[in-house]
């Protein structure tokens, strides 16, 4: 069990409107990048392998093919650089660490879509 | 003014400042610290005043201690207040585990026997010194204790990779010279961690934030007061 008084200090912390996502959703991570002194908003694109930690430290990670390679960026929940995360897509997954994504390559890294949760069309 | 504290360590984590980075800082509960008494001059030779942290059950406490935070009617007491000696006021409250003094220059009448302070004390403040007990390592190879780095892994050192080491020289001088780092007892000494920064000041649970490490294990006693490090 936490320390209540960690979680106290912490609570000032914690984002104000909580992100929703499930493991092996396809995600656009809207995040905030500072240019010199203009603010801009970089999009990263990919499936959430993990999501690890509690608290303020909470993360999740994020896996995509870039030029074949492929690429993980691990985003901190409550970070205030994260703007926001949309849900593409809900994929069907039966774990919650999708580390065998990692092996996986072409074809073979598809999820199949979950029939029970609707899509949201932007 | 001694701008001090006493307080416990909680533990470390994580905030996010005014920038949006992620700040290490560790958590201290600071108060409520109830003044036990006031030193002054003319009674004591020096001016301070005595803070108490943390109520020890009346059951573990000695009657010196109950007698020290209020009047449990002893017969020294009622001799000395037939000998006509003004008796000290008491600030009646539960015993405490964790007493320390706090010298104040000047005077300290702005300080009451029996007054609460908290986190409120530091609301103004930017930096702070944190004097804890290290943990403690017990019995310790020279590596952890000073840091040294061991003999080779291989080349043909038996049995001896975490050694020291040569202590010394050959017939000249023939003995080891004093303050020869060795293996032996670590932590548990008395650490001033100086110029920490301030990151939050939560006034209403008497939590204080400080960036970074604090001496002690979580749940140590600390004490916080206002660096005077320029």
């Amino acid at each position: 069990m936490r320390n209540k008084l960690i979680v106290v200090a912490e609570q000032s912390s914690l984002r104000a409107d909580p992100i929703e996502f499930e493991i092996g959703d396809t995600l656009d991570v809207h995040q905030r990048i500072l240019e010199g002194d203009k603010e801009r908003i970089q999009i990263f694109n990919g499936v959430v392998i993990a999501r690890s930690g509690t608290g303020v430290a909470e993360n999740f990670t994020v896996r995509r093919i870039v030029a074949g390679e492929g690429v993980e960026r691990t985003f901190p929940i409550h970070s205030p650089k994260l703007a926001k995360v949309v849900v593409k897509r809900h994929g069907k997954v039966r774990r919650a660490k999708l580390f065998f994504l990692r092996g996986r390559t072409g074809k073979a890294t598809r999820l199949t879509e979950r029939s029970d949760k609707v899509t949201k069309s932007e | 003014m001694p701008k001090g504290l006493l307080g416990r360590k909680v533990g470390m984590t994580q905030v996010y400042n005014a920038e949006g980075a992620c700040v290490p800082v560790t958590v201290i509960e600071v108060g409520p610290c109830v003044v036990l008494q006031v030193r002054t001059p003319e009674r004591d030779g020096y001016s301070a005043v005595q803070l108490g942290f943390d109520d020890k059950p009346r059951r573990l406490a000695s009657r010196s201690e109950r007698g020290h935070v209020a009047a449990i009617g002893s017969q020294r007491e009622k001799t000395r207040q037939a000998a006509g000696v003004e008796l000290l006021t008491k600030p009646e409250c539960e015993p405490k585990r964790f007493i320390r003094e706090f010298r104040t220059e000047g005077d300290s009448t702005e300080y009451a026997v029996g007054q609460s302070l908290g986190a409120s004390l530091f609301a103004e403040c930017k930096a702070v010194d944190v004097v804890g007990t290290v943990k403690g390592r017990g019995f310790t190879g020279a590596i952890k204790r000073h840091g040294f780095s061991g003999l080779c892994a291989s080349h043909g050192v038996k049995k001896a990779h975490r050694s020291l080491g040569s202590t010394g020289q050959r017939q000249d001088p023939g003995r080891v010279f004093k303050n020869q780092k060795m293996p032996g007892h670590y932590g548990t000494n008395q650490v001033t961690i100086r110029n920490l920064d301030v990151v939050k000041v939560d006034e209403a649970n008497n939590l204080l934030l400080v960036y970074g490490a604090v001496p002690g294990h979580n749940g140590a006693y600390v004490i916080v007061r206002e660096t005077n490090k320029k």
